[in-house]
């Protein structure tokens, strides 16, 4: 047992093995992405069916709905974040491995983003085609939506993390997730009706952006705390 | 050296245990025996760090475990009934997870499954393979691990004769290279080896 040292994998082999394993297993899965994404395309396309077709409405309401759907979609993906590791027992190889569990959590969370909110935020496009978003308008909803989804797939671990344990926990996830998803949802949504109203953007790009930089710092964190006391 | 002092556990107003010692050295088998539900596998998870003591507390190599967890999560593999693989993925898929995890030779991948009879099976994915084999892969990890610390919940279980014999010789084999086992069974384990017997 001399060479232990040698063969310790680094801190980017652990994280970059959490993401490959997670994205593997979602690929071998593809309904777990695809349902989330289903979800988001079809609130998007059914609102224009049920509001009516006019374009003054749809220009107005658009924002609101395309930024509620995101958020719905991107919680119904996070329930089962941790729920497979911890039933198979994954999670407790996970905190007993010696790679540091923050690390480890965060890979889950890049997987989860990576899988979930940005296929959402590449499909974002095709759903602005129903409510009649121009071209600027359709490029501030993607970057918004890009760092909304990360502040969400975020925020959204540490709800994940304290609910697995709990059988059915998704209510109580929703409830513990949202007050926190709130300032993303109403600068998200603003943001783009601003674009929408040829109005500056700016500010509310920098604030989604410093919360997504907040979250990234702090989250992970939190994440692991909570694995630790959900599994005990 | 693995050592508990003063333990005693609670699981919500149950008192599982108090006043428990013990001092495991290198070469040293330490087997939690009991009946079912009389909490063997919460005193493992509770060594190995997973649950929080009521009071006392475990040492390795005279630091507190909890004092740096991840130095001696370095030292350990943790073998239980839920083995930690991931059904979907195939067999060395499972197992190359773990090189990003813990220290592990690459090298040993081959011979462990061969040793393991799981050779014929590693391009099929991890459900299809049945409880024993299961438990065979989660028996690789702890081969591949460079670990000195094998802690094993009901290694037995699900494995036929041929496998719990196996089990024997590779605890065997860990105990003669101066590694330490923490098992918990209901079984007796039927070793030469040095066993330190802890009955809840």
């Amino acid at each position: 047992m001399t060479s232990r040292e040698d063969t310790m994998p680094g801190l980017w082999q652990g994280f970059m093995a959490v993401i490959r394993r997670d994205l593997l297993l979602a690929w071998k899965r593809p309904g777990d992405i695809l349902n989330p994404l289903f979800f988001f395309a079809m609130v998007c396309t059914l609102f224009p069916l049920a509001v009516g077709p006019s374009s003054e409405q749809l220009s107005i309401s658009g924002p609101g709905i395309v930024w509620v759907a995101a958020l719905l979609a991107t919680l119904l993906s996070l329930n089962s974040l941790f729920l497979s590791d911890f039933e198979d027992g994954s999670l407790d190889q996970l905190i007993l491995s010696p790679q540091p569990l923050p690390l480890l959590a965060l890979g889950k969370t890049v997987a989860h983003w990576l899988s979930a909110g940005l296929p959402l935020v590449l499909v974002s496009p095709l759903v602005a085609v129903t409510f009649q978003m121009p071209g600027r308008t359709v490029g501030v909803m993607m970057l918004t939506l890009t760092f909304g989804t990360i502040s969400l797939s975020l925020l959204g671990a540490i709800g994940a993390a304290l609910t697995v344990g709990l059988h059915r926990g998704t209510a109580l996830l929703s409830l513990l997730i949202l007050p926190l998803a709130m300032p993303v949802l109403i600068f998200g949504a603003r943001t783009v009706a601003l674009a929408a109203a040829n109005d500056a953007v700016s500010a509310g790009i920098y604030f989604l952006s410093a919360y997504c930089i907040l979250a990234l710092t702090l989250a992970p964190f939190a994440t692991a705390a909570a694995l630790k006391i959900s599994n005990e | 050296m693995l050592s508990g002092k003063d333990l005693c556990l609670l699981r919500g107003d149950r008192c599982l245990f108090q006043n428990l010692n013990f001092a495991l050295n290198s070469g040293e088998l330490l087997l939690v025996e009991g009946k079912n539900g009389c909490g063997k596998t919460s005193l493992l998870r509770a060594i190995a760090g997973l649950l929080e003591f009521e009071t006392g507390q475990v040492d390795w190599n005279g630091q507190s475990i909890m004092a740096d967890h991840q130095v001696f999560c370095s030292d350990l593999v943790w073998l239980s009934h839920r083995v930690g693989f991931k059904g979907d993925l195939t067999l060395v898929e499972n197992l190359s997870f773990e090189t990003g995890l813990r220290a592990t030779s690459a090298d040993l991948l081959e011979p462990s499954l061969d040793r393991l009879g799981l050779t014929p099976l590693t391009g099929l994915p991890f459900r299809a393979l049945s409880a024993g084999q299961q438990r065979r892969v989660a028996l690789a990890r702890m081969l591949m691990a460079k670990a000195p610390l094998w802690m094993m919940d009901e290694p037995f279980t699900n494995l036929d004769s041929g496998g719990q014999a196996l089990v024997r010789e590779l605890i065997a084999e860990h105990l003669a290279g101066n590694g330490l086992c923490v098992v918990a069974s209901h079984q007796d384990i039927q070793l030469d080896a040095p066993v330190i017997r802890v009955p809840l």
